[in-house]
């Protein structure tokens, strides 16, 4: 952002467009790259939150016994965790990633509702600080899951309507932000540029768009039908009175299931940029690719209750939901095996984006496939909450969104700072985290299929080896996201200057490589013409 | 410090297309916010049609009263323990019940603390056979909760049972039995 400073002089040749001074550029912000810059450092300041969080939950999973910190807190650290994490850390990256470059990979001067962008984004720090602001409650944080069933939710302690509007406000922020994304995309292309000729992170955030507009507004519906459950007397979830625990779990999942997929399709569309560049040849089946995404959307919508299959469901709904889910493999098999066939006899390089992408490509897959396995509803009655779940969704989330977005800041952050990062770091950055990802979460799957429950703080003697080995594999991960910090703070102040294209010897194609690294601070006054 | 709206023909035009499409998003989430509200109704009609999660199907008790075999006696008999000497008085009213299965019966229980002090008991049941303990259901038991006593108080202790008519034929004969407990002062509050 800093780097931004440095244009202040010569704004695009325009008298009135600098950046005003101080807090007031910030607080004020109505320019995509001020607010995309905000939402990444936000999003990074959330990792790491929720980082440490993870790490007091591996320090006391490292020995079997109680170790550190008492049961309860325990479920709050799981909890809060796994809030920050999705709402704070995955979401509002991806956000952050689509206002510095949709606006850029489309030729608009800007996002099309600059207003309705600030806000969305400084609801964020106020919706956070709540949430964080219940661990120091009477009660003690939200400690029944990120799932927030009742009626366990129910018995939260003073946090309760704290948590639930914390969780209207990053709802209220992501739809805004998505209509943002909408209206910029379906508006103010440059001409020229149809919706097949878009680039493909372009494409899936407006896919991920609609389904965010589509279901947040559900999840907004059952927090307040908990919050009226909990303080006026209704019973939609109170089996004394006519309502039914199990309905919570068909209206969330009916939000959560697309709610995953929101934070995998803007990966998805980050590696579809990155791999054609690093393998010099252009995106094997474009067109497969957007039908691909657009199929897995509406799958998405038909698969919720796979998270429900021990709830007592009729056999059709087990074998519906099954079958549906498995549906699913095959466009992400289509997107898969177009990314290889991408590479295939194509002129590789490896620089730290691209390796990134590769860990993506092959440790997405891995969840991709324990996901499989926990769609066949005879084996889900044993692996459902198990350490198999947590393997399997973060073996999606982290080497899968998280590693994404490592990509796609190593990818464009010399595009955005003019100054390229620390190579070196970003490889010794690359190869501890891939390393250390597996040494975490791999020996989880083995914990799970030997039957240790998720979200307990203590667990039997026969887990103690495997865990030791994610507790070990946990804290260098963890301590591994330090480079990662330091690579970007070193780069935003200063560095070996980059070139327009950032990539020269690569020459990737987008029109975000025809400004000047850092841009002007507004870009494309002039619609480029898209041929 | 914000960008005035391009004051050209065509960037009016940008605005206006800009604010219908925002204004049709708008109502596209009003319209998701207000299907989330409908999934409540939606899912008590699923219910009912497909007969499943259907609050009366659950209430087994309802269910099997409404298969009476008349045509069959099963005999109840009922038993007391109590574990300490000297504390209770604790003893069946009737020694023994001739029950239809699936009908509903009540069984009575007198309880007396002779000590003088209050005491909290608590009654743990047993069935003999073990296997017509899934066949013998206790709708309300006094074993369901602690029960408190005064000092030298003395009260009737009910249960409500019936028996399942699926507990084989083999059977003619079951036996409840019930071991009162005190509960020490220090785990009172944890049970109530």
């Amino acid at each position: 952002m800093s780097a931004s400073h440095t244009h202040d002089t010569h704004a695009a040749g325009h008298d009135d467009h600098g950046p005003m001074k101080g807090w007031r550029r910030w607080l004020f912000a109505t320019n995509h790259k001020d607010i995309g810059s905000m939402y990444l450092i936000f999003s990074l300041a959330m990792f790491l939150t929720g980082g440490a969080m993870a790490m007091v939950i591996r320090a006391e999973l490292l020995k079997p016994g109680m170790q550190f910190i008492d049961p309860g807190f325990f479920n709050s650290m799981t909890t809060v965790h796994a809030l920050l994490m999705v709402f704070g850390a995955v979401m509002p990256a991806f956000t952050g990633l689509a206002n510095w470059m949709i606006p850029l990979q489309v030729g608009a001067p800007d996002m099309a509702l600059p207003r309705m962008n600030n806000f969305s984004f400084w609801l964020l720090p106020f919706a956070f600080t709540l949430l964080i602001l219940t661990l120091f409650v009477p009660g003690g944080a939200p400690a029944g899951g990120w799932t927030l069933y009742p009626p366990l939710v129910l018995q939260t302690g003073d946090a309760f309507p704290m948590a639930v509007f914390a969780v209207h406000l990053m709802g209220a922020s992501s739809i805004m932000g998505a209509i943002n994304v909408i209206v910029t995309i379906m508006n103010m292309r440059a001409p020229g540029m149809t919706l097949l000729k878009m680039p493909l992170f372009v494409w899936t955030w407006l896919i991920t768009a609609y389904l965010l507009i589509a279901v947040m507004p559900v999840l907004a519906g059952a927090v307040t039908m908990l919050l009226t459950d909990h303080y006026f007397g209704t019973s939609f979830f109170n089996a004394a009175g006519g309502g039914d625990p199990v309905m919570f779990q068909h209206i969330f999942w009916f939000f959560g299931h697309p709610e995953v997929y929101i934070m995998i399709l803007p990966a998805f569309g980050v590696v579809s940029e990155i791999i054609p560049t690093f393998s010099r040849k252009p995106l094997f089946g474009y067109d497969a690719m957007v039908y691909a995404t657009a199929s897995i959307a509406f799958l998405s919508f038909i698969v919720w209750a796979h998270h429900m299959f021990t709830t007592g469901m009729p056999l059709v709904g087990e074998m519906f939901f099954m079958l549906s889910t498995m549906l699913i493999a095959i466009p992400t098999g289509v997107k898969v095996f177009n990314w290889t066939a991408t590479m295939w006899k194509g002129s590789l390089s490896f620089e730290t984006p691209m390796l990134f992408s590769l860990s993506f490509l092959f440790l997405f897959t891995i969840g991709g496939f324990s996901g499989l396995m926990l769609a066949m509803a005879p084996v889900d009655f044993q692996y459902h909450d198990t350490y198999f779940v947590v393997a399997h969704f973060h073996y999606v989330l982290v080497p899968g969104a998280v590693f994404s977005i490592m990509a796609a800041t190593y990818y464009w952050l010399p595009k955005w700072t003019g100054n390229m990062y620390n190579e070196k770091l970003g490889k010794l950055h690359f190869w501890l985290s891939t390393i250390f990802v597996n040494v975490l979460f791999f020996p989880q799957h083995f914990l799970g299929l030997a039957g240790m429950p998720r979200r307990i703080p203590d667990y039997s003697t026969q887990f103690a080896d495997w865990n030791f080995v994610s507790s070990i594999g946990g804290f260098c991960f963890g301590l591994t996201q330090l480079l990662f910090v330091y690579n970007i703070i070193s780069c935003v102040r200063g560095g070996v200057k980059a070139s327009d294209k950032v990539w020269d010897s690569a020459s990737p194609h987008g029109l975000e490589w025809t400004l000047s690294s850092p841009p002007p601070y507004h870009s494309f006054e002039v619609p480029p013409e898209v041929k | 410090m914000l960008r005035v709206a391009d004051p050209t023909e065509a960037g009016k035009r940008q605005q206006q297309s800009n604010r219908r499409l925002t204004r049709q998003l708008w109502w596209f989430v009003v319209g998701a916010f207000a299907f989330g509200w409908a999934l409540v109704p939606l899912y008590d009609v699923l219910c009912s049609v497909t007969g499943y999660g259907s609050k009366k199907e659950l209430l087994v008790a309802a269910h099997a009263a409404e298969r009476v075999d008349v045509n069959r006696v099963v005999t109840v008999e009922f038993l007391s323990t109590v574990p300490t000497v000297g504390t209770w008085e604790f003893a069946p009213e009737q020694s023994e019940i001739r029950v239809h299965p699936g009908q509903l019966y009540e069984a009575t229980f007198r309880a007396k603390n002779l000590i003088a002090q209050p005491v909290t008991a608590q009654a743990v049941p047993s069935i003999a056979p073990n296997e017509a303990t899934q066949y013998f259901r206790k709708t309300d038991c006094f074993c369901f909760t602690p029960q408190h006593f005064e000092a030298n108080q003395e009260r009737e202790l009910k249960v409500r049972f019936f028996v399942d008519p699926a507990l084989p034929r083999n059977m003619d004969r079951v036996t409840l039995g019930y071991a009162m407990f005190d509960v020490p002062q220090n785990k009172v509050a944890v049970l109530n």
